[in-house]
């Protein structure tokens, strides 16, 4: 990787506080997450530079990341050719279904999913070099070799949910299309924190990268499909252990007018936003925790 | 000969190296495992015997599936590392080496898909049959030809994917044809829905690719579906594209050769 050139830009965080320090530690910390955004914007420009240099392996790796989420759907679709409804559910309902809970990933994985190469820089000593630059090293991380061709499939998970809500005859209330957002968003926070959580661990562990993907392309396949499918003790998990449940399952049964799978009240598919906030601040506490018993491998 | 054991041999080791790695695939395969079967079931409930299958083996097919998707390589393998190399430039060292480049990579990658084979493939194996009732070979014939047909779907695999490596010497970045070639073995091979179950002409095609050797013939062989004379020709299918794939690697290879020649390395 060549030499970035954000470091003269950016301001020092956290070390010119000064006399505030102690009585504004709010303000601190909102500038020590703008300086983040910023580095993240930058560093993220940096690699999506680079990586449109090569114009045709570029648009060969976005269709190709469209096509490896959209096989998904083909699979679905194969499915649906041999029988009306599955688990109870038609195909427009299960496009639903697999749309919210893709774009949900989608946003998660474009945002943070280089997150994953944290393991590789632990084992090679490279997250020595991050850790002394004056930028936020999550931000680092994250951006880290961003992307640009996660877009791929956005695109296509946000096409199939598209398709699914003219398919579908939902009795739309503003509450129901407001829901729709706050899904995604909520969706999008919840996979985050697994990214980040998995990140976490790989500061000690940076061999077991894998398990991450259990718990985000994991949850992201189970969720595209409809909750009856499944054991009822596997559906509690993903309501109360690992929350996956909330990403699409309780909203999107709200807006379908379905019932909740446990016999739940109908507003727990509101709940969204507080489980997404409720994991995001628990993995942020796993990633301090990863950041501290972090030990060079003095290469 | 000795020596491309010894490769082997290495191959073998490398990957048995990071145990902290394998447990965490196996745990991924696991989970992978239940979602799919939890599909499957509620698929076979509304359709028994739909592409042939009835539900035990479908459900087995799934973890047939998760124990082979390591060991046949379809999220792709080696030739990631053989592009770097052919972009490098460092392939000109490769050359000059008193070894077949092919048939270095290929004992690599033998000794690499038994190892997966072993760590990948026994425990989600055995975690989904301690789970759902799954089907068992009834005889040792019946493992030994599945054996047969895993190793065979392993060379197979190779040849693809040497032939996916061997394109870097034209296209210089080999990132997209990569994920093109692992859609394909993903898709094709069966790894998604068993390729009996894949309508009209897209089934026949898919059944006719080298891909489908990957996962759908060794499972069939598992599964105990072919014997006697299906059971021959499905080994001879394989054996077929195992050597019309691997004679093709070796022309691309000669072609790709002199390109490094005129190019001085």
């Amino acid at each position: 990787m060549g030499e970035v050139s954000y470091a003269p830009e950016t301001e020092a965080v956290g070390t010119d506080a000064g006399p505030y320090a102690a009585r504004w530690p709010l303000r601190d910390r909102l500038r020590e997450a703008v300086a983040g955004c910023r580095a993240y914007l930058l560093i993220a420009g940096m690699w999506s530079r680079s990586t449109l240099t090569y114009r045709v392996s570029f648009l060969m790796t976005v269709v190709g990341n469209a096509c490896m989420t959209a096989l998904d759907f083909v699979t679905i679709a194969i499915i649906f050719g041999h029988t009306r409804t599955l688990g109870g559910f038609t195909l427009a309902e299960t496009a639903f279904l697999y749309g919210s809970s893709g774009v949900a990933i989608g946003l998660a994985d474009l945002l943070l999913g280089s997150l994953d190469g944290l393991g590789r820089r632990v084992r090679d000593g490279t997250v020595d070099a991050l850790l002394v630059r004056p930028v936020p090293i999550f931000a680092q991380v994250a951006a880290d070799r961003f992307a640009l061709r996660r877009l791929g499939r956005l695109t296509q998970a946000a096409v199939v949910l598209v398709w699914s809500l003219i398919r579908l005859h939902v009795a739309w209330t503003p509450g129901r299309a407001l829901l729709l957002p706050v899904m995604a968003v909520s969706g999008a926070a919840i996979f985050g924190a697994f990214y980040t959580a998995g990140a976490a661990l790989q500061f000690r562990a940076g061999d077991a990268a894998e398990v991450q993907s259990s718990f985000t392309h994991g949850g992201g396949t189970m969720t595209q499909y409809p909750p009856t499918l499944f054991a009822r003790e596997l559906v509690r998990g993903a309501v109360f252990v690992v929350p996956v449940a909330f990403v699409n399952w309780m909203p999107a049964l709200w807006i379908l007018g379905r019932p909740e799978p446990l016999g739940l009240p109908g507003w727990t598919g509101w709940l969204s936003p507080a489980v997404a906030l409720a994991v995001c601040a628990l993995a942020g506490l796993a990633w301090r925790a990863g950041l501290r018993s972090y030990r060079s491998t003095g290469s | 000969m000795r020596l491309y054991a010894a490769v082997l041999v290495r191959g073998f080791r490398r990957y048995a190296t990071y145990r902290t790695a394998t447990l965490a695939g196996v745990f991924t395969n696991t989970v992978f495992g239940f979602v799919i079967a939890y599909t499957y079931i509620a698929l076979w409930r509304v359709r028994p015997h739909l592409g042939g299958y009835d539900l035990g083996q479908a459900v087995t097919f799934v973890w047939l599936g998760q124990a082979m998707l390591m060991t046949t390589a379809l999220f792709g393998g080696f030739e990631a590392e053989l592009i770097d190399r052919i972009r490098s430039g460092d392939v000109a060292t490769d050359l000059y080496r008193p070894a077949d480049l092919q048939l270095w990579w290929l004992a690599r990658d033998i000794g690499r898909a038994g190892f997966h084979l072993l760590g990948r493939g026994v425990l989600p194996m055995a975690a989904g049959g301690l789970f759902f009732p799954l089907v068992w070979p009834a005889s040792p014939g019946v493992w030994a030809a599945f054996l047969l047909a895993v190793a065979l779907g392993v060379v197979i695999s190779f040849a693809l994917r040497y032939l996916v490596a061997l394109a870097a010497f034209w296209l210089l970045d080999g990132t997209g044809i990569v994920l093109l070639a692992s859609l394909a073995a993903i898709f094709f091979s069966g790894m998604l829905l068993p390729l009996t179950v894949f309508p009209g002409a897209l089934g026949v095609l898919a059944r006719a690719l080298p891909w489908s050797a990957l996962l759908q013939v060794p499972a069939d062989v598992y599964l105990g579906r072919d014997t006697g004379a299906r059971l021959a020709s499905a080994l001879g299918f394989q054996a077929v594209w195992a050597v019309v794939l691997l004679g093709a690697g070796r022309l691309v290879q000669s072609a790709a050769t002199r390109r490094v020649v005129v190019q001085g390395g």
